[in-house]
């Protein structure tokens, strides 16, 4: 298959993926609670009441009509009205999508060379003590809630060492540095979470490598060992993990949520938060369907990067 | 019985006696045993064996510090930190094994029907699946649960709900290398029907990695059970949960008040990390 073909055929996959997810989105938020009006005023409000606010937002027109609208609405970037802050929806989702891309972009600054770092590391040392530390501390620190980290990195380095703010919010006009150092503690809880991925991935990835036939030849024909890592066993050793990091962005996403709760950060995970509590249906929708989209493009992107990194993949040697 | 028949199940049993054998060797299985053992021993007796009630506190005693009567200290309602650790494992400790027996059941069933039948009703139900991974899991969890109303029996319903199609996954693939296998086609030209086949010929052949599948799963499952708690769409005060716990009192540990938060804390590490151990265990043991 051609490399166009390719895209193709993934763009595609990727636009149906997103339309059977705004359904879910939209049944969720629609459909489960029965009836919107009644689950915004409570059990104890008046029937009329129930009826009137239902009829204002549009929720007692047929389920079809109001999908339609707000999917038409949503594609042109209309999010509707937020029920709470009674104005658009988008600007929110918009503001706190770049927040949350600042402490994302720090969490991975951090942990990819980390990760790799200590996973090739490891495969180095393969069956040493190093190598299995590495492995356990990698398992342990992935599964901890984010939470859970968190509080005790508070704990540490904001409360008994002091040496960190424990906010994520750097004060207005601060400058880029500044911002970075707010986002350090709050970035860690992530760092921990992706590390064990990753750097099991790279591990895996440079065993293999290093077990590889052109890898015996290039040490035979007498290259340097530095070269031999470089050139020939990192260049393939790595690749599967570009596609892991990738798929991770959606749990960094998940993640997101509890870090910036915790933090007091004003991002998308915080924003989704609220609207939960308000039950703020219409900033619930677009910011859940926004996560969707920017995951299903980052896996979209990582598909392609590997597939155009992979020369067999690229020259249409195998499918 | 006869002699060949008689060995075949000897091997078996001896397959399985070996099995065993490395898992009680394996050291960081056994810790993660205990662990998970402890708690659930605390789930199950805890509120009978704590020294003090962990439900109505001392007003007069509020936010003291760890002593000799309380091990642990009191929260800011004067209540006792260590009882409610001890009785705080047992939502939990409920909630999520109800919510993976149920995602296992759901998913194994649609990775039978999916990989068993393959088509138009693999390639649909695949593409849902997909959708729904686009979505991380905790906030997938919260958009169900503000709509449904958040108590215990909806948060095993949602988690089950949405573990299905990831444990439907391992299944399908399971079955598709199944499918292939003589006794399936012997199967089909007895005439079996499509339910027997799937769930009494191909089902007993692929229990390990479902079992496997789950355990991982129960770590996922506690992990998603104290952040949903954690952000109060999950377990429900007056509960002592852990996660519930840290989240009433995260604000104080700028205070100093670190007790009120460290105990619970360490307990859910504990025992997610003890739950995982575990599952490593039997994955290296039925993989090897």
């Amino acid at each position: 298959m051609s490399f166009s073909r390719l895209l193709l055929k993934r763009l595609l996959l990727s636009v149906v993926t997103l339309w059977l997810l705004s359904l879910i989105v939209f049944a969720g938020a629609q459909l489960l609670p029965g009836d919107v009006g009644r689950a915004i005023l409570g059990p104890l409000a008046d029937a009329r009441a129930v009826a009137n606010l239902n009829h204002q937002l549009g929720a007692d027109r047929p389920l079809i009509v109001q999908y339609l609208d707000w999917i038409g609405h949503f594609v042109i970037g209309d999010m509707s009205m937020s029920y709470t802050f009674r104005s658009p929806v988008a600007p929110f989702i918009i503001n706190a999508m770049l927040n949350s891309l600042k402490l994302a972009a720090v969490a991975f600054a951090l942990v990819v060379p980390l990760g790799i770092g200590g996973g090739v590391w490891a495969a180095l040392h393969v069956g040493r003590p190093l190598d299995r530390l590495i492995s356990v501390i990698g398992l342990s620190a992935t599964v901890l809630p984010e939470f859970v980290t968190g509080i005790v990195l508070i704990m540490i380095f904001g409360v008994w060492l002091d040496w960190l703010p424990i906010t994520a919010t750097a004060p207005a006009d601060a400058d880029p540095f500044t911002q970075v150092y707010y986002l350090l503690l709050p970035s860690l809880p992530l760092v921990f979470v992706l590390f064990g991925y990753i750097a099991r991935m790279a591990r895996a990835g440079t065993i293999e490598a290093l077990d590889a036939d052109y890898t015996r030849t290039a040490v035979l024909k007498g290259l340097p060992r530095r070269t031999v890592l470089w050139r020939h066993v990192l260049r393939n050793a790595l690749l599967p993990t570009i596609t892991v990091i990738a798929t991770q962005m959606g749990y960094l996403i998940g993640g997101l949520v509890v870090v910036e709760v915790l933090f007091h950060y004003e991002g998308i995970g915080s924003l989704i938060y609220i609207a939960a509590r308000g039950k703020d249906f219409p900033m619930l929708e677009a910011g859940i369907l926004s996560i969707g989209i920017v995951y299903t493009f980052a896996t979209l992107a990582a598909d392609l990067l590997y597939s155009a990194l992979n020369p067999r993949i690229r020259f249409g040697a195998v499918e | 019985m006869d002699m060949a028949e008689a060995r075949k199940a000897d091997s078996l049993k001896s397959a399985r006696y070996e099995r065993l054998r490395l898992l009680a060797r394996s050291w960081t299985f056994m810790i993660g045993l205990i662990i998970v053992l402890f708690w659930a021993g605390c789930a199950l007796f805890g509120s009978a064996l704590v020294p003090q009630d962990p439900f109505n506190g001392d007003l007069l005693n509020t936010l003291a510090p760890p002593s000799a009567d309380n091990w642990f200290g009191t929260d800011q309602l004067g209540r006792d930190v260590f009882s409610r650790v001890i009785v705080g494992a047992r939502d939990i400790l409920t909630v999520a094994p109800l919510a993976t027996i149920l995602g296992t059941i759901l998913g194994t069933t649609l990775g039978l029907i999916t990989g068993y039948f393959r088509g138009l009703v693999d390639e649909s139900i695949s593409r849902v699946i997909d959708a729904i991974l686009a979505l991380p899991l905790v906030i997938i969890a919260l958009m169900s649960l503000v709509a449904l109303g958040t108590s215990n029996t909806t948060v095993v319903i949602v988690i089950g709900v949405f573990f299905a199609p990831i444990v439907a996954r391992t299944v399908r693939s399971a079955v598709l290398s199944e499918r292939e296998l003589d006794y399936v086609a012997a199967a089909q030209l007895r005439g079996e029907n499509a339910f027997y086949i799937m769930f009494a010929e191909i089902l007993p052949n692929i229990v390990p990695p479902i079992l496997v599948e789950s355990t991982v799963r129960l770590g996922y499952a506690i992990f998603t059970v104290a952040t949903l708690s954690f952000i109060g769409f999950g377990i429900q005060p007056p509960s002592p949960d852990w996660g519930l716990a840290v989240s009433e009192s995260y604000g104080l540990i700028n205070g100093g008040y670190w007790w009120t938060v460290m105990f619970d804390a360490c307990a859910i590490a504990s025992l997610v990390v003890g739950v995982n151990l575990v599952a490593d265990g039997i994955q290296g043991a039925l993989e090897s």
